[in-house]
């Protein structure tokens, strides 16, 4: 479909990854972990590793979290864009196939959030 | 020529100042004088059926406004005078204020624009003029509903820029670009979307409680306001459903269109609604009903029963309203956490709710409230007590259509975020539901364009890189005093003195 409108409607993306000054926009969602109200929107580089995301990003992001010490993240079960994933820990985001605007899901299997319910 | 009775009946006076002051054009063509009347697909047949519900005229619609204004008016001074603000039941009360007047009144003002610039394009002339007095109605209560809490202004933090706050901060882009979208749309679109999915399916949600609720906590600047607005709102309901009714039966082709707006603006709304659920549940010191039971009331009963009437005319109500419904037992508590975790970017105060209103909230909530939420509260007033008052510092990803954070969860499954992708011309877009991605679908053109706060502040368009910088300088939140944790912050010292009661924690001057 397309909008109905009186002209030629046609309008640039505003988040075009050339918007973001060489970084780009990453989700991170940690399922069972509601204490954190939605996914995580993260400004990244494209060349950093995989690895550097776990330890230099997600970890500081997850810290407030109880379970957040207790989490191996780089051996958890990770969804790319809804499909399975097997990042590489020591290649860039980029070679790992996450580009501008992708979503990662961690899920961590003994680890289920706070209350019995995913807190 | 005979000399007629002077004093015209009202039929007569009715007819002389509305349906006669539209013609039929001689010199210019009708599409060029009314250019917006024909491009949404909407087939208008006979602009005489229109049925006017109020046969109100200019001059005795200025005489019963000014009669109200009046009115109002003395009550506002008279509230100002007698330091109404320190009758209320609890200063937290005034944070719902603060919402509203950041995320509602500029709506009131954006409303105006719209019902003068739908009403301008119509050809026939009973919309015109019933879209012309709306719009005025509309100019009023905006202005209205500034006055009746600037006198807060003056008590309490946060309420001192919210037209420059509805512009930028990252909650208010919520109603904002509610409002942008319709208004932005054709005149038809913009009636179903704010004349009948808002006005009259969808605003006794909002009127009702905060209303009451203002009645409930001792805010008589507000109740006046509500009052000298109701007859206004009656208006605005009627208008509402005539609309809906007349497009309907000027041609079958208009039921399929009308259809998909009812579905999109039944959806726009309810997600602009979470806003006000959490008000309902949680900024009203004094409770006058809980989201649940008031989206029972409003919307599942009398929703029901407009769209069963609607049946006829090929309408079926709107889709995804069972994910709405089964919502009511989740909202407000799943907006309120986030405003918490997220207080310190907002001109407002946040708070855990007090065990009374845990209690009360078991009683209103008794599937979802103990086994889901209140676990949360526990867990969260033990880390404050333990002087780790939880904020998230981290940005929430937010829905590329009603761009609330992606907060929301799976209809049967509480405990699972809903989250939908899709990618549009090599572009990849997230969505809280299924329903605003469906939205995207249809006018993905319109959504690609929108301006979502994180992603703005990424960046690098907020005057910041961090969220501090950008609260303080782009948004006009005053840090320490408009932001950050109800408890201890200077609103509650202020209260304290006001009550002549001493802070807990320390010994405070009087503000």
């Amino acid at each position: 479909m397309s909008v109905n409108a009186l002209y030629d409607y046609k309008f640039e993306p505003k988040d075009k990854v050339e918007n973001f000054n060489g970084m780009q926009l990453l989700y991170v969602c940690w399922p069972d972990h509601l204490m954190f109200c939605a996914p995580f929107a993260l400004l990244v580089q494209p060349d950093m590793t995989f690895r550097a995301l776990i330890e230099e990003i997600l970890k500081p992001a997850t810290a407030a979290h109880p379970d957040s010490s207790k989490a191996d993240f780089l051996n958890a079960e990770w969804l790319l864009n809804d499909e399975p994933f097997t990042p590489d820990a020591d290649a860039s985001l980029i070679d790992n196939g996450i580009d501008h605007k992708s979503m990662l899901t961690v899920t961590t299997p003994d680890l289920k959030g706070m209350a019995g319910v995913g807190y | 020529m005979a000399v007629q009775n002077k004093k015209l009946n009202l039929k007569d006076k009715y007819q002389y100042l509305t349906r006669d002051m539209g013609w039929e054009p001689t010199y210019q063509k009708k599409e060029d004088i009314f250019p917006h009347e024909d491009f949404e697909g909407i087939k208008i047949t006979d602009w005489s059926q229109w049925e006017d519900p109020f046969r109100l005229t200019m001059d005795s619609y200025w005489k019963y406004q000014a009669e109200k204004e009046k009115k109002l008016y003395a009550i506002f001074d008279a509230f100002a005078q007698n330091n109404g603000h320190q009758n209320i039941s609890d200063a937290r009360y005034v944070n719902a204020l603060k919402l509203f007047l950041g995320g509602v009144s500029p709506l009131e003002h954006g409303a105006y624009q719209g019902y003068a610039k739908a009403g301008r394009q119509f050809s026939g002339t009973g919309a015109r003029v019933a879209c012309q007095m709306q719009s005025i109605d509309e100019l009023r209560h905006s202005q209205t509903q500034q006055h009746a809490m600037s006198h807060y202004n003056k008590h309490f933090n946060g309420l001192h820029d919210a037209a420059h706050m509805h512009d930028r901060v990252w909650f208010l882009s919520v109603p904002k670009s509610f409002f942008d979208d319709a208004r932005t749309a054709g005149p038809f679109e913009f009636l179903t979307a704010i004349s009948f999915s808002f006005e009259y399916v969808l605003t006794n949600l909002l009127f009702v409680p905060f209303m009451s609720g203002a009645a409930y906590n001792g805010d008589m600047a507000t109740v006046t306001f509500g009052f000298s607005a109701q007859s206004d709102e009656a208006r605005h309901m009627t208008l509402g459903l005539e609309v809906i009714k007349f497009i309907l039966e000027q041609h079958e082709d208009n039921v399929p269109i009308v259809q998909r707006w009812i579905d999109k603006w039944f959806w726009r709304g309810f997600r602009l609604l979470s806003l006000v659920s959490m008000m309902m549940d949680y900024m009203l010191p004094n409770k006058v009903m809980s989201w649940s039971e008031a989206w029972e009331v409003y919307y599942e009963q009398n929703g029901g029963a407009l769209f069963k009437d609607l049946e006829r005319y090929g309408i079926r109500p709107p889709k995804y309203q069972d994910v709405a419904n089964d919502a009511k037992h989740h909202l407000s508590h799943q907006l309120w956490t986030t405003f918490y975790q997220y207080s310190h970017a907002t001109n407002f105060h946040t708070w855990v709710p007090e065990k009374e209103e845990m209690d009360w909230m078991s009683e209103k909530y008794p599937d979802t409230f103990d086994k889901y939420y209140r676990p949360r509260y526990e867990y969260l007033a033990k880390e404050a007590a333990a002087g780790r008052r939880f904020y998230n510092n981290t940005l929430p990803q937010l829905c590329q259509v009603c761009q609330v954070p992606n907060l929301f969860t799976e209809m049967g499954a509480p405990t699972k975020l809903s989250h939908r992708q899709l990618v549009h011309e090599g572009e990849r877009y997230h969505f809280c539901s299924e329903a605003c991605c469906d939205i995207f679908k249809h006018e993905p053109e319109k959504y690609v364009q929108a301006w979502l706060p994180v992603h703005q502040i990424y960046q690098g368009n907020c005057e910041g890189e961090d969220v501090e910088t950008v609260v303080q300088k782009y948004y006009h939140i005053n840090i320490g005093e408009d932001n950050f944790e109800y408890l201890g912050s200077p609103d509650h010292k202020r209260w304290m003195s006001i009550k002549g009661e001493k802070p807990a924690d320390e010994n405070q001057d009087a503000a």
